[in-house]
């Protein structure tokens, strides 16, 4: 498995001196319109994804991206992202105290 | 905004003059001072962001207005179904991010200077000025629209505030068997579905309250700008009979005594008259020299949203030129702050910007419980040198629901808490 600080650092990119942790927290940033800032939700019918572990918070995007977890919208969503990108808010949001 | 939460946003809101002399306002280094212009969702957003991503940061707000009132869920303040005070929220908690709150108006910028004016007096210096503007009315498009506003008659709430409550009294206080007309300008416009969703929830209203009561929509374009397919089921299952649509009708001209309204072709008489007039950048957009495009909107280099026209001025939100297939939209005015706040920490650093991928998605109601959406993902593409929607990604609602409608509740109480603190 590659290290979350290097899957982040690719995704940095032009970039160099941004910090991984950084750049993830950038990528992250626009799901707070409804999970809330740094993945805290604000209300109790969305999920609160700061703390979720990595690779179960991965697994569910994917099923989302790939038709295999029903969803009113994030399966819209899922599709604008890579595996790559995927594994950098995963590991991002898992870092994040819940 | 409640009494208590108003004097203390005054409190601690301090004037141009007191900030000036104070110097700066964070202890130790400093890494740069921004000004941040207009807090709604770019604006609040861009301050509370560039203090999360870098506290070196000092960042001031200037707003106007004592609280921040949501365009997004007002339309349900007109239908009754909410109030005012459900879309309305206080500035203050910015402050825990370190933010300066300055309640005035800026009026002008002087960009080889670096520093904005007040209407208070004084003035602001910056490092890198943020402007969030709003939109604001190109009134003279419809004749007699500005007079018969003025005198209170014929309204627009088109920005979230006193025109909302007054609208609703109208509304209420129109007779059943009375005429509701809604005028839709020309896209590009603020909130693409905007007015489709008013249009349903004032429907709605009406089928309860005043069952003989018509909406008569008016809309410049040829057809529905935003979600058509939904909202056309949503008016053909729910409001027969109620909701009369006509395409391809633009307002040229209002008289607001008899609440006549001259499209191109003829006339419309309505009981409650609400004109939706053309719009474009706010006005200190168009002072600062801001305004690139058609005398109306500021184009921006989507990987920083500095604008193409004044170095050092980044723009956000409703003001700018969209990107392809990017709404006027408070999510993606809340992310094109995030751009804004994440370039300028990176300029202030000394570091490259590097673009970021954002996300958009609106809610509108077509009934007191129902709701439908548009989402969208957009990425830089180094080809065209803009923001492109994500191949494959996005779309709309499967159908209206009642679980959209408090997805809908639940994104606006996020939003208003990212964008707010």
């Amino acid at each position: 498995m590659i290290p979350r600080v290097l899957l982040a650092a690719a995704l940095a990119g032009a970039a160099p001196l941004l910090a991984a942790q950084d750049s993830a927290s950038r990528l992250a940033a626009p799901c707070a319109i409804c999970h809330g800032s740094g993945g805290h939700a604000v209300t109790k019918d969305v999920t609160t994804l700061a703390g979720i572990p990595q690779d179960h918070l991965a697994k569910q995007l994917r099923d989302f991206r790939d038709g295999k977890r029903p969803a009113t919208v994030m399966h819209q969503i899922a599709k604008g992202y890579s595996d790559a990108q995927i594994d950098a808010l995963a590991a991002w949001f898992a870092a994040q105290k819940r | 905004m409640s009494a208590f939460e108003r004097r203390d946003f005054l409190k601690f809101s301090a004037s141009a003059a007191a900030l000036a002399a104070a110097g700066c306002a964070t202890t130790g280094r400093s890494r740069g001072r921004v000004v941040v212009v207009g807090g709604g969702f770019g604006g609040a957003t861009a301050a509370k962001y560039l203090r999360l991503w870098d506290p070196q940061i000092e960042v001031t707000l200037v707003e106007r207005e004592a609280s921040f009132v949501s365009c997004p869920l007002s339309n349900l303040v007109l239908a009754g179904f909410a109030g005012m005070q459900d879309i309305s929220r206080g500035l203050g908690a910015l402050r825990s991010y370190g933010v300066q709150l300055v309640r005035d108006e800026a009026v002008g910028v002087d960009a080889a200077k670096r520093s904005v004016r007040l209407a208070r007096g004084g003035a602001l210096p910056y490092d890198r000025l943020v402007v969030s503007p709003s939109v604001d009315f190109n009134f003279g498009e419809v004749e007699g629209f500005e007079a018969a506003m003025q005198s209170g008659r014929v309204l627009h709430a088109w920005r979230a505030g006193p025109q909302t409550v007054a609208l609703r009294r109208q509304l209420e206080q129109m007779a059943d068997g009375g005429v509701y007309a809604l005028s839709i300008p020309l896209a590009p416009y603020r909130c693409p579905p905007g007015p489709y969703e008013r249009a349903c929830v004032v429907a709605a209203y009406f089928k309860r309250a005043k069952p003989r009561a018509k909406v008569l929509v008016l809309d410049a374009n040829p057809d529905v700008t935003s979600k058509a397919g939904l909202f056309k089921s949503a008016w053909k299952d729910l409001y027969g009979g109620i909701i009369d649509y006509r395409p391809n009708s633009r307002a040229v001209a209002v008289d607001g005594a008899s609440r006549l309204l001259r499209l191109e072709l003829d006339d419309v008489k309505a009981d409650v008259l609400n004109v939706v007039p053309p719009q474009r950048a706010g006005d200190i957009a168009v002072k600062a020299g801001l305004v690139t495009t058609n005398n109306r909107w500021c184009d921006v280099d989507w990987r920083t949203m500095e604008s193409k026209a004044v170095k050092g001025v980044h723009v956000l939100g409703d003001a700018t030129l969209s990107a392809p297939a990017m709404p006027k939209s408070a999510s993606m005015a809340n992310n094109h702050a995030k751009i804004a706040a994440a370039a300028i920490v990176d300029l202030l650093n000394g570091r490259e910007p590097a673009p970021l991928k954002i996300l958009n998605t609106c809610y509108s109601f077509v009934s007191r419980t129902e709701a439908i959406r548009v989402s969208s993902v957009h990425e830089w593409e180094a080809g065209q040198g803009t923001l492109v929607p994500v191949k494959g990604s996005g779309g709309v609602s499967a159908a209206r629901s009642e679980d959209e409608g408090r997805f809908a509740w639940n994104w606006a109480k996020s939003i208003w808490a990212d964008s707010l603190g």
